[in-house]
């Protein structure tokens, strides 16, 4: 057993923890890490929230957070799930988003504000030839976050991150 | 059965309970009948789209009855509450519980439902209870997508063919019966929504028609007025006679090897 981790140490660990769906984007870069916290009683507390509300993710999450600290020795840490406020696309990072581009999947773009009538966005660029032409092949993708494309020009379809 | 055989009756529960049980059942019981489209939609996108779907509801109920049994405070987690109620405990609106016939019945159901969710939801984040509130924040933002991805479906299958118009024509009168439930409001309810927990959703009724008849009306289908209402009781455990059998195959494999795990 090594030593006590510090928060900062424990925040550095669960960052690097990985989405299991989109092995390229960490929890940070997605913005599902909330805070690493030292809890009134001197616990750690890592607070992370769902992108949606039935993310299978989030049990695998949870669990990968827990095997990275225990793995450095820190066992009594507890990870706690929060909805509020709402995760939003917004707190995807820049880094994460050119992750996404090189990955194949097409970045969410800016979102709508709430109480707009529509949702449907503007098309993303093909992220394997950078073509406009594109156009929406289902609402509804892989998982609860993505939508399918294909691109008119390269013909290649492609998974696009809707912006919530 | 008699209301006493039953040992965990809603009838005595909390009014809060019972109003988060309200929403989480909805969302349960709508999630297990879009399942059943898995595998046997018209198309592979809509396989995906309906399951999609599912996969959201199924995580508002979970985050609902999960609440909901933290506030009874007497031991149920969110497995007793799906898998160990009777028929009679559940306070879901029938329309959910509602066969899901062909696709234009599902889509007139999910028409009429993520239209009042979509409502509701939008109005609890300001509940003046926090966990709700946060609940109908993240939830709001998938039920407005469900709601787009009926409506463009009503419409282009209404402003289709011959036969798809029929058929859409069809889904719409035949779920319209259950829609007056949706905004019956009861006294628990009322009582809430004077403490801001919850929302009274009688005063859904008037935006929620306003979106449907303007899908309606692009779609080139009409609501005939006149059908008949269906009595409605959903949320006194009255149930339609399908629901016993949904609920047979969602707790059947629960019920016979309990605490199964995956």
């Amino acid at each position: 057993m090594s030593a006590e981790l510090t928060v900062d140490e424990v925040r550095e660990l669960a960052a690097a923890v990985v989405d299991p769906e989109i092995p390229v984007l960490t929890i940070e870069d997605l913005g599902v890490l909330r805070a690493v916290k030292r809890d009134t009683d001197g616990r750690i507390v890592v607070t992370i929230t769902p992108t949606y509300s039935g993310c299978p993710a989030m049990d695998v999450i949870t669990a990968d957070i827990r095997g990275t600290l225990a793995a450095h020795g820190a066992e009594d840490v507890e990870v706690r799930t929060v909805l509020a406020p709402a995760w939003t696309t917004d707190w995807m990072s820049d880094q994460g988003k050119r992750k996404l581009v090189e990955y194949g999947i097409a970045p969410p773009g800016e979102r709508r504000h709430a109480g707009g009538p529509v949702l449907i966005e503007l098309a993303p660029r093909c992220p394997r030839c950078g073509s406009g032409r594109t156009r929406m092949v289902s609402r509804f993708g892989s998982t609860a976050c993505k939508s399918i494309y294909s691109c008119q020009d390269c013909l290649e379809p492609f998974d696009h991150f809707k912006a919530i | 059965m008699t209301a006493a055989a039953s040992p965990a009756s809603t009838v005595e529960l909390a009014p809060t309970v019972q109003y988060v049980l309200r929403l989480g059942d909805d969302a349960l019981v709508l999630a297990q009948r879009l399942g059943e489209w898995s595998a046997k939609a018209p198309e592979l996108e809509e396989d995906v789209a309906l399951t999609n779907i599912a996969l959201d509801l199924l995580g508002q109920a979970r985050t609902l009855l999960s609440y909901a049994g933290r506030l009874e405070d007497a031991g149920r987690d969110e497995d007793a509450l799906a898998f160990l109620r009777d028929e009679r405990d559940w306070v879901n609106v029938q329309l959910v519980e509602q066969p899901s016939g062909d696709f234009a019945d599902t889509m007139a159901r999910q028409l009429y439902f993520s239209g009042y969710q979509y409502e509701l939801y939008g109005r609890l984040v300001d509940s003046a209870d926090e966990t709700l509130a946060a609940i109908a924040a993240k939830a709001v933002k998938e039920v407005a997508y469900h709601r787009d991805h009926a409506a463009q479906w009503v419409i282009r299958l209404g402003d289709g063919t011959e036969v798809s118009h029929a058929r859409m024509q069809a889904g719409l009168e035949r779920m319209w019966p259950y829609v007056g439930e949706l905004f019956e409001s009861d006294e628990l309810e009322r009582g809430l929504a004077r403490q801001r927990i919850a929302v009274d959703s009688a005063k859904l009724r008037a935006p929620w028609r306003q979106y449907v008849d303007e899908v309606i009306a692009e779609a080139t289908l009409s609501i005939t007025e006149g059908l008949w209402t269906a009595p409605g009781g959903g949320r006194r455990g009255i149930h339609t006679e399908s629901f016993g059998y949904l609920l047979a195959e969602m707790q059947h494999l629960h019920r016979s090897h309990p605490g199964a795990r995956w």
